[in-house]
């Protein structure tokens, strides 16, 4: 019951994070085509944030805010420097520009900061652990969950009930027509990029509030899983990207307690023939892209 | 002369192909203006330029005597233009009230869109009816006038519609072009292109042939009817 409980916990906030990651994928795709390599490094850009406001001295709850800032920024200036000169460009074009800018992102954390981990110290209280009917649980991985559910609900009520939200969906669905109608489409496009970073920055503070560390490749593994989120939700989808994120999280927190030890090593491969096995039986994602077009 | 639209030696371009070459068009204010030619006529091309949704390789753009060769598409709407496209192109995923919503929103004052709005759906009482529905599901014709009611909730004073009639049954057709007509008589003025040359020639105050990117013609639309010649190479219906 214990290890059930504490496992269930775990699976969500790894899988929300997932979300997080995969949601912000799916919008930017969804809109404008582009498979955005670089999305780990904005997250790694938010958790560098956090360092270095907590370096000069900023109290945590701040430097957690200025982490999320700083991602926001970074997916902005990403959109205006590198990707709206390739708008319209084909999708291999794309993914290959933002590996680029992955890349040389990294080589500037690598000799500016540190190519080592450098350490994230938060309060000690904040790593406890509290009881609920005789179970002991740990307050990040809950607090990490309810951020997580909180922002993508938040999102889904942007996306679902405001304005800016309906121009979004309009403009994955024919960014041209958007444009046509008179919408100033480069904002839709800039907020779009600023949500994928929100939720990039927020996934950065659960990351490193439980690791207690940032280095180059921070965010490069988890966005590895969203991307395999967002594919086996259905690509383009952005329910998809979320049920995605959390099946991920979910296999992964599952394999890592139940799996016998002599077959741990293989803990990657089973989930992701498990992902292969899921995209045999259906190839579109398990909720893939919603088409309204009469047949 | 008032002038609604005037094109001015237009070139349009893609890549190596030259879809419109010097084309020369005045739209008068407060007509139907119809823009007619055979399958890859430049027809699209054109009107998309003038929607700022083509690059201008060449020539100039007038609307309302205002120069806007190259402007972005939300100056030409501000400017009083709007587009009914080709292929209706609404938005499939959003209602038939969101679809109007989203366009009304680059009307500055939220108290007019409203009021625009209800308006679109007392004039086209099916979308009235279908407000909530998806507008990918609605039939070829609703979603022709979703198409026209959309490109309504700017309040253009030049309004470009493609093909609006393409696919539509007989019936449809009529009421379309009744809607054209009753446009033209609110002061609406209208740039018509079709593939039905026979109705367009018939409310068209103005006509305009095109043949692989160039003006093949222009004239009354009476003296394009007569034109047998004329008939035959590009207006075959
Ligand atoms: N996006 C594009 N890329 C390349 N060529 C294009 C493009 N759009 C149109 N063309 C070419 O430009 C020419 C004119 O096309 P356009 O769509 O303007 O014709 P149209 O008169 O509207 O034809 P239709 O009656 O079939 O709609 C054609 O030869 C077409 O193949
Ligand atoms: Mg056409």
């Amino acid at each position: 019951m214990d290890v059930i409980l504490q496992q269930t916990i775990n699976a969500i906030s790894l899988g929300g994070v997932y979300a997080m990651l995969a949601l912000g994928l799916a919008i930017v795709f969804s809109i404008v085509g582009l498979i955005n390599f670089a999305h780990g490094d904005i997250m790694t850009f938010g958790g560098y944030g956090i360092f270095l406001s907590l370096a000069f001295g900023m109290a945590p709850v701040p430097a957690l805010v200025v982490g999320i800032a700083a991602a926001v920024v970074m997916a902005l200036t990403l959109e205006r420097t590198a990707f709206r000169a390739m708008r319209g460009a084909d999708v291999v074009t794309l993914l290959i520009t933002s590996f680029a800018v992955s890349e040389i992102l990294k080589v500037v954390f690598q000799n500016a900061i540190s190519a080592r981990p450098v350490p994230i110290s938060l309060p000690a209280g904040w790593s406890g652990t509290y009881q609920v009917a005789g179970t002991t649980i740990g307050v990040v991985p809950t607090v990490s969950l309810v951020v997580a559910f909180t922002s993508l609900l938040g999102l889904s009520l942007v996306l679902r009930r405001t304005a800016i939200g309906m121009a979004m969906r309009a403009a994955a669905e024919d960014l041209e027509m958007l444009k046509l109608l008179g919408v100033r489409a480069n904002r839709v496009v800039a907020i779009a990029f600023a949500l994928s970073g929100l939720l990039a920055g927020i996934a950065a503070v659960i990351w490193t509030a439980q690791r207690g560390s940032v280095d180059p490749m921070m965010g490069f593994f988890p966005v590895l899983k969203a991307f395999i989120a967002t594919v086996l939700g259905g690509l383009g989808s952005l329910g998809g990207a979320v049920l995605g994120g959390f099946v991920i999280g979910a296999l992964e927190v599952l394999t890592q307690a139940f799996l016998p030890d002599s077959l741990s090593p293989y803990r990657d491969a089973i989930v992701l023939a498990l992902v292969i096995a899921a995209l045999l039986w259906r190839p579109d994602g398990l909720l893939p892209a919603r088409s309204a077009t009469r047949s | 002369m008032q002038t609604a639209l005037a094109l001015r030696g237009l070139d349009v371009r893609y890549g190596p192909v030259q879809a419109v070459r010097g084309v020369d068009l005045t739209a008068a204010r407060g007509g139907v203006t119809a823009l007619l030619g055979a399958n890859g006529a430049g027809k699209t091309s054109t009107v998309m330029a003038v929607a700022g949704a083509r690059r201008i390789a060449g020539g100039s753009v007038f609307i309302f005597g205002r120069d806007m060769t190259g402007a972005t598409p939300d100056a030409i709407v501000r400017a009083g233009v709007a587009i009914s496209p080709e292929g209706r192109r609404v938005f499939s995923a959003l209602s038939v009230e969101d679809n109007l919503t989203l366009a009304g929103s680059v009307v500055g004052d939220a108290a007019t869109a409203l009021a625009r709005k209800a308006a679109m759906m007392e004039r086209f009482p099916i979308l009235g009816e279908r407000r909530k529905q998806l507008a990918g599901l609605l039939s070829g014709g609703e979603q022709q006038m979703l198409a026209v009611a959309r490109a309504l909730m700017s309040g253009p004073r030049l309004l470009l519609m493609d093909e609006p009639s393409l696919g539509l049954a007989p019936q449809m057709v009529d009421r379309i072009f009744g809607i054209i007509e009753e446009l033209r008589d609110e002061g609406i003025s209208i740039l018509l292109v079709e593939q039905n040359a026979a109705l367009a020639l018939d409310v068209a105050d103005h006509a305009v042939v095109l043949a692989n990117g160039v003006v093949a013609a222009a004239g009354p639309p009476q003296d394009l009817k007569s034109d047998k010649l004329l008939q035959a190479a590009y207006l075959a219906a």
